[in-house]
């Protein structure tokens, strides 16, 4: 019987902690960039965002989507990389649990 | 001013509606003989699929006003209406990566749970009934001021008929169908929205060969190329900095958001429903833009401006031009059933708060029986509900629009950090994270008052006290270091032997329900 105490000492959980915070804080830090520096070039480089990417079409407006599209996608990567990796992590812990 | 249906009730737009009504009404009928339980009452039984929850959480997330508000800002700003629309999406990715699993494995009703898990019960329940209730209010107020005004001009039935017919019919779904019935209106109004909306984008872009380019090109020769660039709406970075701070972190605090989290069977599910909702919200953003630039391309920004100043009309009149009186009763009945469902999840948001965290927990320390908590669910439901309905009335022509400001505002600054550091830092203790609240709903609070969007615009003083439109840059932070500074201060043991238990539950959801 393993108890709850020696699986938070176990080096498996160790890993599985330090995997599930450098996923979360990389994809966060991810967001922040596209977010804030789109955020941050409206407030200071409008020039760049008003520049022409089409016949009128300004550079701002394919950014504006692709803010929300990244994020998006953002979220995909991480489901798809719990869905497959953290959860056979848990899975396993908690098999030890139970044994 | 060109001939419009605007503002008369139409027989398609009150059919549309009544449909609505009765079939939300029929399936909280089914949903009542399942509300039985408190888990029943509070968390649809956790029989929630990841998929339908995340449609449930758009439905909570996309109210009238980033239909009727975004599509209204594009027609008359142009692309600054588009910055706004992504700063409402980008805390959804952020929601996922830092909260809703832990939230999920360590709560059972509300986000107070989770605090409560580890530190002691009583003042940390209050403390966060607090901030819950301050936010859910604020929002409350803006929601339903917006929706006696919008009502109003759409259906031209008198603002305070509005509110209430707003008021006694959520309160049916909540009070008799619980989570339950709450989650399948959610998830029926999400449905509407998203097609009526897709609907009225195709028929827009179909006047412009459905290529972009020539609706751009549309509205710059109308109103020049600077309705395409980045203009006067945001002139201070830092402004719109902590703005964005107070949308993407103020997710993470809105209670009637968290609460969805319980509504699944587990983490995992969790997990997909944000996938989901992030999915269909973010179309909804990426579509409402093009809504607002045919409005203004094909109804015309005067027009827009002429029926509402701040363009919330612009959808509708487009719907108008396009489909006729039958679709833009399709719209309206849309719109009124987005406000039903949004101010319906904010009303079980409050009663749980109520009941749960402050009759059960702290009035009654835990002890209470089943019957008498679904009871007290029931009684905090009707005086949600009541309160809903007479703020509303209250502030009656008054400008509301800082309200959801505000409830972003302190939601990121009073519930977001207490909840993020109680997951995550082993010495956060009792009273930090009490500080921690209470600093964070002032501060947030009293901030806006003295803010432009209080100081000038609804008390009409020359200058503000404060520079910034929104506070959380400032208030979150201040949040945050009360937390760290009171919590060393004056440490939790108790709070601290637990720690290593609840961080197995956070992961492993040894013990979740």
């Amino acid at each position: 019987m393993t108890s709850v105490r020696d699986v938070e000492q176990s080096p498996e959980f160790k890993k599985l902690v330090t995997a599930r915070w450098m996923m979360a804080i990389v994809l966060t830090l991810l967001v922040f960039i596209s977010y804030y520096g789109f955020v941050i070039m409206v407030g200071v480089a409008k020039p760049t965002l008003a520049q022409r990417v089409g016949e009128v079409t300004t550079l701002g407006i394919p950014l504006a989507v692709l803010v929300i599209v990244f994020s998006f996608i953002l979220t995909l990567i991480y489901v798809l990389w719990a869905n497959a990796s953290y959860d056979r992590m848990v899975d396993s812990l908690n098999k030890k649990l139970e044994s | 001013m060109p001939q419009t249906s605007l503002g008369q009730p139409t027989a398609v737009a009150i059919i549309f509606f009544l449909l609505f009504v009765a079939v939300s009404l029929g399936i909280t009928y089914w949903a009542a003989r399942r509300t039985r339980t408190t888990t029943e009452y509070y968390a649809a039984a956790r029989q929630i699929t990841g998929f339908q929850n995340g449609l449930a959480l758009a439905g909570d997330y996309m109210s009238a006003a980033s239909f009727l508000g975004i599509a209204g800002l594009v027609a008359l700003n142009g692309f600054d209406g588009m910055i706004y629309a992504t700063g409402w999406l980008v805390g959804w990715p952020v929601l996922l990566f830092l909260i809703a699993e832990p939230l999920r494995n360590l709560g059972k009703y509300t986000f107070a749970d989770v605090l409560a898990y580890r530190l002691q019960n009583r003042p940390i329940r209050l403390a966060s009934a607090v901030g819950g209730i301050l936010t859910v209010v604020f929002y409350t107020i803006a929601q339903m001021v917006g929706a006696g005004n919008l009502i109003k001009l759409m259906f031209g039935i008198p603002y305070e008929a509005a509110v209430i017919i707003v008021g006694v019919v959520m309160l049916m779904y909540v009070l008799f169908g619980g989570m339950i019935a709450t989650t399948w209106v959610q998830i029926v109004k999400a449905a509407l929205l998203l097609g009526g909306v897709t609907l009225l984008m195709l028929l827009g872009m179909a006047q412009f060969g459905f290529n972009p380019g020539n609706l751009y090109a549309a509205v710059a020769a109308k109103y020049g190329q600077a309705a395409l660039e980045p203009g006067g709406m945001y002139v201070n970075a830092l402004d719109t900095v902590s703005l964005g701070m107070a949308l993407m972190f103020g997710l993470l605090g809105l209670p009637h958001i968290l609460m969805r989290f319980y509504t699944v069977p587990d983490a995992r599910e969790a997990r997909k429903s944000i996938a989901w909702a992030t999915g269909f919200i973010g179309y909804f953003y990426c579509i409402i833009p093009l809504v607002g630039f045919s409005a203004a391309a094909l109804v015309g920004r005067d027009i827009i401006a002429g029926i509402d100043k701040g363009g919330n009309m612009a959808a509708p009149l487009l719907a108008e031009l396009l489909g006729g009186t039958p679709f833009l009763g399709f719209i309206a009945a849309v719109a009124f059933a987005t406000i039903l469902a949004v101010v319906a999840g904010l009303t079980l948001a409050g009663a749980s708060a109520l009941s749960h965290d402050i009759y059960v927990n702290v009035v009654r320390g835990g002890h209470a029986t089943e019957q008498e908590q679904v009871r007290v669910a029931r009684i905090a439901t009707i005086l949600v509900g009541v309160l809903a309905i007479l703020l509303g009335i209250l502030f009656k022509g008054q400008n509301v629009a800082f309200m959801v400001g505000l409830a972003f505002a302190v939601a990121c600054s009073a519930n977001f950090p207490a909840l993020l550091l109680s997951i995550t830092w082993k010495r956060f203790s009792t009273a930090g994270a009490t500080a921690s609240i209470l600093v964070g709903a002032i501060l947030a609070t009293g901030l806006i008052i003295l803010s432009p969007t209080v100081w000038v615009d609804v008390f009409k003083y020359p200058a503000a006290l404060f520079p910034l439109k929104n506070p959380a840059i400032v208030s979150m932070t201040a949040s945050f270091i009360v937390a760290f500074a009171v919590s060393v201060l004056c440490p939790d043991r108790k709070a601290e032997e637990k720690f290593d238990v609840q961080k197995v539950r956070t992961y492993l959801a040894v013990g979740a329900e």
